[in-house]
């Protein structure tokens, strides 16, 4: 059954199964591979996307929900050439150790900047909570977080 | 060799000369028995010195052959070679290149030899350096350890300062100069009146030149690189999504696997019935593999669906099958026929133990998943005889032989892509994924495939953390602990990591007794014994293995020791270090924590130990919030002795920590049946953001020699965990993980 959805600006319309989650969709059925798998349970928040401005876990959006949705991966952000605030300060910070989770911080931070440009240091950790790091990164991450919120501003 | 391969098709011509396959240089070559694996993908007419360096019409190339799996090696052994040829980091491309025994590695074995690490007697150093001598025999290339920089610093210096070395030669022929008038630049050797030679335009002309003189590294006041942070190599790919980890990898024609194997690890499978699964859509094949089965579809996500729809008939476990039972082979091991070392046996410990009152305590550690972010992956491709591995792997050169025992092929035949890791750990030191994934590329002959396992897959068969047990027999007499007498059981890491890859090791498990019986401390009569409990799960090296449990049983028994004799925590270990460096790092995380004047309401905790040679303190400050404890504060202070990149040191220290943390709090993998009950982070959850306090670290030179930093940041959090919580509240957490005994602060 062919589902038609915008990734990152584009429509693209895909013959896979409705039940397929948008992550698989995305890495296979795009080669968009920004997004991570971790867990397949929600539990990792490896797989963040914006899902029409919202930041959600695309394991747990079966492509059939995702009709006509606009999507925006880690690679609709921003790219190496022309970084997105959030990137640059995370790039500025350090930030990644082995790197496979942060595509999923740096959307999850998307969604909380667009809904709080100003968090608080419990507004950060309660909005990134959901986002595993094994590497230990959640120090550099609280940094990089006010970073970008400053440079958003001075956009 | 694709990534010299890709290399070569993205050269092109310049002046006069074809660099197809662009010029690699080195010195280290002469030292080693081994060729250079460069030269396989070099094109006719290319030449080539060394190992480590390449350099084509793009620019240099250098090979960190070590494992990228987020500790930053790729960037600091890089800055070794850029250093040397006067490079910036940015202008270079760093690659892990082919797995090959010249890229062995004699740090992780010099570190090996059964020597505390402050020993630097002629004897403790003369075994060191001649452990060099069987890792280049073995040819092992291997990351772990904390080894890297140990193993690299001499080395890819030498290769840096070899290749200025011929460039400038070659500079010097071409502009009829002598050498000395010679400068390098930004990439280019360049003359005394301005004349610019990029290294490029040398390069054909270089490789053909013998070196004239040893070169020599240059003085530390030189260095523009080392010694300062660097921007990671790999960041900018890492926060566009753009980094290539193996799940990422995608090969036209390309399919998508998935395995189950025996969750009673190490059991053979009965039988099985995958009808439903083969008319599931997407599903090519369900094979059989050693221990259960392989789905190959369309998609990861068909085969995981398939997978599940397997029904499976598995042979039960061959070790004991429940926690409590595991624990008891453990208690009953503290016996003389299980008695596998006593390395650290000062003075009459039995005597001094005769009179007096006597501290004893019994403590426990559980089995820890590695849980890297990224499950295991692997990816392998059989064709017209050659076979082609992408993997991130601690031990490429160990893929070779297990390609060639696989197939009958020639290892020449089989070439290994070292990708990106998601978390390693000590996890991806490990053969079981690679083996599966070229079982299955054997099956699927001509077509690529990629494999993925689920994260429940991952969890359920690790290599685990070994559980062990401790029991502590000490006195004190004032504030001085004259007796000091650990026994620790726990089965061994090398004998069930070693005997899945076809070794068997003589002698003692260092790593059983590691973290306690290698201690700098000068109890008068201080004995360490290890007992050696039967195999029972299989077990691995996690992130800086026999210390992450030792550490926790010997820095808490100290601590009780301390507060029985009324002491200041820190004081008291000061009383007990004459290891100037160790003192040192005591005392700087004092002044740091400024540990005599604790917040109102809170509590702190200090632990201390040498680990991987790396002297290493902390504090942990804690508070009751009502709602449970909470960390508000951790300081750490280590001593690397050469402090190459000050900012990845402090990502690794802080990153380490927080691993140790995880682990203390509530890091636990229990069985019930022969299998392991906890499958994914909702009950093997690590810390998350808001349990994390902020960490500050310092970093001290005063050790004679360089040393890793991978591990040794996270030995000394849970006992200083465990002590801060002492202190608070005067509960002795004596088993892990905490969360058994008291209550974390959680956020909703």
């Amino acid at each position: 059954m062919a589902t038609t959805l915008i990734v990152n600006g584009q429509s693209q319309t895909l013959d896979l199964p409705g039940d397929m989650p948008l992550l698989w969709v995305l890495r296979e059925g795009l080669n968009l591979t920004g997004t991570k798998f971790g867990c397949g349970i929600a539990s990792c928040g490896a797989c963040t996307v914006q899902m029409n401005g919202a930041a959600v876990r695309s394991c747990q959006v079966p492509l059939s929900d995702a009709e006509g949705a606009e999507i925006t991966t880690i690679e609709g952000l921003g790219t190496p050439a022309a970084l997105h605030a959030i990137q640059a300060a995370w790039l500025h910070a350090q930030v990644a150790q082995c790197g496979y989770c942060q595509s999923g911080q740096i959307m999850q931070v998307a969604g909380l900047l667009a809904a709080t440009p100003d968090p608080t240091d419990a507004e950060i950790d309660a909005a990134m909570e959901g986002n595993l790091c094994r590497c230990g990164t959640y120090p550099r991450i609280r940094a990089a977080v006010k970073d970008a919120a400053q440079r958003l501003k001075e956009v | 060799m694709a990534s010299i391969g890709k290399i070569a098709r993205r050269t092109v011509l310049f002046g006069a000369v074809a660099i197809a396959g662009g010029v690699a240089f080195g010195w280290w070559k002469y030292k080693t028995p081994y060729g250079n694996p460069l030269e396989n993908g070099l094109a006719d007419g290319a030449a080539t010195l060394n190992p480590f360096v390449m350099i084509n019409a793009q620019g240099v190339t250098i090979i960190a052959p070590r494992a990228e799996m987020g500790q930053g090696v790729h960037t600091t052994l890089a800055a070794l070679v850029a250093e040397e040829m006067d490079l910036d980091l940015a202008a270079v491309t760093v690659i892990h290149g082919p797995a090959s025994a010249a890229y062995f590695n004699a740090g992780v074995l010099r570190d090996g030899a059964p020597f505390n690490p402050i020993d630097t007697s002629w004897l403790a150093e003369t075994v060191r350096d001649a452990m060099i001598f069987p890792g280049k025999l073995l040819g092992l290339q291997i990351t772990g350890g904390s080894s890297s920089v140990i193993d690299a610093y001499d080395k890819m210096r030498l290769a840096g300062a070899a290749a200025r070395a011929v460039l400038m030669q070659a500079a010097a022929v071409r502009l009829g100069v002598d050498v000395s008038t010679l400068i390098t630049k930004g990439g280019a050797v360049v003359g005394a009146d301005g004349t610019r030679l990029a290294y490029a335009d040398l390069a054909a002309e270089a490789a053909g030149l013998p070196l004239k003189a040893t070169p020599q590294p240059k003085a530390r006041s030189d260095w523009h690189l080392l010694g300062k942070t660097q921007p990671r190599v790999d960041m900018l790919a890492k926060v566009t999504g753009t980094a290539q980890f193996t799940a990422d990898l995608r090969l036209p024609g390309m399919r998508f696997a998935t395995v189950k194997t025996n969750p009673n690890l190490g059991s053979a499978m009965t039988s099985y019935d995958a009808s439903a699964a083969k008319a599931m859509t997407g599903v090519d094949r369900i094979i059989p593999i050693p221990g259960g089965i392989a789905v190959i579809a369309t998609s990861t996500w068909a085969a995981f669906q398939a997978a599940e729809a397997i029904t499976f008939d598995w042979e039960p476990a061959t070790y004991p099958a429940d926690s409590a039972a595991i624990a008891k082979v453990l208690a009953d091991s503290f016996i003389p026929d299980r008695q596998d070392s006593r390395n650290r046996d000062d003075g009459d410990v039995d005597a001094a133990l005769l009179s007096g009152n006597v501290l004893t305590a019994e403590y426990s550690a559980p089995y820890l998943a590695h849980a890297t972010m990224e499950p295991m992956t692997a990816a392998a491709l059989l064709r017209d005889g050659q076979l082609t591995v992408w993997a991130g792997n601690q031990l490429p050169t160990q893929i070779l032989v297990e390609g060639a025992a696989l197939t009958g092929l020639p290892e020449a035949s089989i070439s290994v892509e070292t990708m990106l890791m998601g978390g390693g750990f000590g996890r991806r030191a490990e053969m079981d994924i690679i083996r599966q994934a070229i079982t299955i590329a054997m099956a699927m002959e001509s077509t690529p495939v990629l494999l993925t396992w689920s994260r429940e897959e991952d969890m359920t068969h690790d290599f685990y953390r070994p559980s062990a047990l401790a029991r502590i027999k000490a006195k004190l007499e004032g504030s001085i602990i004259t007796a000091f007498d650990l026994s620790i059981s726990s089965t061994s890491v090398i004998e069930s990591q070693a005997g899945r890859l076809g070794y068997s090791i003589p002698g003692p498990d260092a790593t059983l007794v590691q973290g306690a019986a290698d201690q700098p401390y000068t109890f008068a009569n201080y004995r360490v014994t290890g007992y050696r409990a039967p195999a029972m799960v299989p077990v691995g090296s996690w992130r800086s293995v026999g210390n992450s449990q030792n550490v926790f049983f010997s820095e808490s028994a100290v601590d009780e020791l301390a507060h029985l004799a009324g002491a200041d925590p820190v004081e008291f270990r000061m009383s007990h270090l004459t290891h100037d460096p160790s003192r040192a790092v005591l005392q700087a995380v004092a002044e740091m924590s400024d540990w005599g004047r604790v917040p109102a309401g809170r509590a702190r905790g200090v632990a201390f130990c040498i680990s991987f040679g790396v002297p290493c303190a902390q504090v942990i400050e804690v508070e009751e919030t009502g709602q449970g404890i909470r960390m508000t504060g951790a300081w750490a202070a280590v001593d690397v002795g050469i402090a190459l990149d000050p900012g990845n040191l402090e990502a690794q220290i802080s990153g380490a920590m927080i691993y140790g943390l995880s682990a203390a709090i509530r890091g636990e993998i229990t069985l019930a049946g022969g299998r392991v009950q906890q499958s994914t982070f909702w009950d093997f959850e690590p810390l998350r953001m808001p349990q994390v306090p902020p960490i500050k670290t310092r970093i001290l030179e005063n050790l004679p020699q360089i040393r890793g930093i991978g591990e040794p940041g996270t030995p000394p959090a849970a006992p200083a965990l465990a002590n801060a919580i002492f202190a608070l509240t005067g509960q002795r957490l004596r088993d892990m993980p905490f969360n058994k005994s008291v209550t974390f602060f959680q956020t909703a």
